[in-house]
């Protein structure tokens, strides 16, 4: 089953209601068909095997995804972030292909072999065409490359039958009211940009894009529109709620407010709860590899955690929920037997949304169990904890210790304004605990809260003091960064 | 009759399309207004009528199944036919409620 079929049933049903853009002047269902099937054909007449975009969001993001699944390409959304010759590199990976560019970036590219650039402007202008073209090989949806935090990156296949699984699976088809508006501001490479424009056109709700984020652009567009839903990362949400406060306005429209990518700070979200009580917040904890969410903390999972005095269950608000009904989620110790609760290991995941694998090298086993390399743990009642990577893990004198955990106890802190711990190399016990903070704050100070709080061999052992800790434009902690700079010497 | 899972069938005597999302245990035929259904490219037999006792229609977007063979599709396209499977009646399946994580 066919991402393009989604939008055809979604035309066919909705027809002339706005699927994308402005209530009034923005790309109704039946002609982002149209124009996805135009694009489509003018791929199909250039012979390529995939369809690469370098661009910010906006009406050509949907119309390239859907055109090049009605032609049977693959869809790769680059990362236009990236220095030039990293762009270029990802991009000569992509050949054949045709890459659609924005045209303010169309100067960045290099000659590559096998790949031709166009224009986002002259991409648009493709004639109309409302033949389908055949297929090729209609099987690879998306190419996603990993945003390479820990070193070159993989190129993650989602194949039609996944995609449209998550799709089917969790949404209801034409399910959204007249008068919802979903907002995407995480950019079109993140797995999140995909499956936003493919669950919001299945849903029938309108969809706004934000073309770069920022704080106010995002209250600003989210008021003119109306927006009823909306999606960011943890990092967005804190820039959300300080704009909000600064202006002292509202978001009277919006209803549901769904975030994931990183993890949520746990000041940010109690702040987020009480400035906007009307809405549902939502913490989505998925992986590109699994073609988005693979569990939800829900609306009154949130109500239910800020509510209790129950350690156990206010400490939810820290967890990302439990696991979709539709596929399995385990924890496997490092021998492979499943943990018991409370137990931290390797979160494991199976279910028919579950890719698991990269272009050369599939990490999914032939039993379909997908080793996340996240680091997590259930409690009693299924809710699931997300630590980190795996390789983020510090092994202290054989003890293994969760950064997360560590950062979340330093975060507590009344002067520490943000945190990363690492773990660094150490003659003696093989790495010991630092910790890097931004805020005012004593060293002995934190050492003494943590060991208070948690183990005492989890206590940092070195603290690092800086203005800022290094993210990518996701809301991605680059802890490796961190690391080679400390461990070098710091 | 292949009814492997992405696969696209449509009506013989109505304009019902659908999918394949889950294949049945067993061997069967997936019908629609009481005739078998045909491959989504294949021509329609001529002359062929919808049967009144299989008239109560199918639905865009909703998805049915056959709890007996565990076969489940997706309705691409509505038409006036219902649905079956190997002479028994698909039900709607109700989607599991999910909040919008997108």
């Amino acid at each position: 089953m066919h991402t393009g079929l989604l939008l055809e049933m979604a035309a066919d049903g909705l027809a002339g209601q706005t699927a994308i853009g402005g209530a009034e002047d923005g790309l109704s269902y039946a002609a982002l068909l149209s124009r996805a099937r135009a694009a489509a054909a003018r791929i199909s007449a250039s012979g390529v095997q995939n369809v690469a975009f370098i661009g910010e969001n906006g009406p050509a993001f949907p119309i390239a995804l859907f055109a090049a699944g009605l032609s049977g390409r693959a869809f790769a959304p680059l990362n236009y972030r990236l220095p030039d010759a990293d762009l270029n590199r990802v991009l000569a990976r992509t050949a054949p292909s045709l890459a659609i560019v924005d045209d303010a970036m169309m100067a960045r590219l290099g000659a590559a072999a096998g790949v031709t650039a166009i224009s986002r402007s002259a991409f648009l202008d493709s004639g109309a065409a409302e033949q389908t073209p055949e297929p090729i090989d209609p099987d690879i949806a998306i190419l996603l490359f990993t945003s390479g935090t820990t070193g070159e990156p993989k190129a993650a296949i989602l194949r039609h039958r996944h995609v449209a699984a998550y799709v089917i699976s969790t949404v209801e088809f034409m399910s959204a009211g007249a008068e919802e508006c979903a907002l995407v501001s995480v950019p079109p490479y993140h797995i999140a940009g995909v499956s936003a424009v493919l669950t919001s056109v299945y849903a029938g709700r309108r969809l706004v894009q934000l073309p770069a984020f920022s704080p106010e652009g995002w209250i600003e567009t989210a008021r003119r529109e109306r927006v009823t839903h909306a999606m960011v990362v943890p990092t967005m949400l804190g820039r959300i709620l300080e704009a909000l406060e600064r202006d002292g306005g509202a978001l009277p429209d919006l209803r549901a407010l769904s975030y994931g990518g990183g993890r949520m700070p746990a000041p940010v979200i109690e702040r987020a709860l009480k400035r906007l009580p009307h809405v549902d917040f939502v913490n989505a904890y998925g992986l590109t590899e699994t073609s988005s969410t693979i569990s939800v903390l829900t609306a009154e999972d949130h109500r239910a955690a800020l509510a209790s005095a129950d350690p156990a269950v206010r400490r939810r608000l820290g967890s990302v929920g439990r696991p979709l009904p539709t596929l399995e989620l385990e924890i496997r110790t490092p021998d492979g037997a499943p943990a018991a609760p409370n137990t931290p290991g390797e979160i494991w995941v199976r279910g028919e949304q579950v890719s698991g694998e990269y272009v050369g090298r599939k990490a999914v086993r032939e039993d379909g169990w997908f080793p996340t390399n996240d680091c997590g743990w259930l409690d009693e009642a299924g809710y699931l904890y997300v630590d980190g990577r795996l390789d983020d893990v510090i092994v202290r004198g054989g003890e293994n210790i969760s950064p997360g955990e560590v950062e979340d106890v330093l975060r507590q802190h009344p002067d520490v304004r943000d945190v990363a711990v690492i773990g660094l190399p150490d003659n003696e016990w093989g790495e010991r605990v630092a910790a890097v903070v931004v805020g005012d704050a004593d060293a002995d100070a934190l050492r003494a809260w943590t060991r208070a709080r948690l183990r005492s061999t989890k206590a940092p052992e070195d603290i690092f003091f800086r203005d800022a800790l290094p993210y990518n434009d996701t809301g991605k902690l680059l802890r490796r960064a961190l690391k080679q700079e400390l461990a070098g010497g710091g | 009759m292949d009814l492997k899972p992405g696969t696209r069938w449509k009506s013989a005597v109505c304009e019902t399309e659908a999918v394949v999302v889950r294949p049945p245990k067993a061997a069967g035929e997936l019908q629609c207004g009481g005739a078998a259904m045909i491959p989504h490219a294949a021509e329609k037999p001529a002359g062929a009528a919808l049967s009144p006792a299989h008239a109560g229609g199918s639905v865009l977007g909703k998805r049915y199944a056959d709890e007996a063979s565990g076969l489940e599709v997706l309705c691409s396209k509505g038409g006036q036919g219902a649905l079956g499977f190997a002479g028994r009646a698909l039900v709607v399946r109700e989607a599991k409620k999910l909040p919008s994580s997108d």
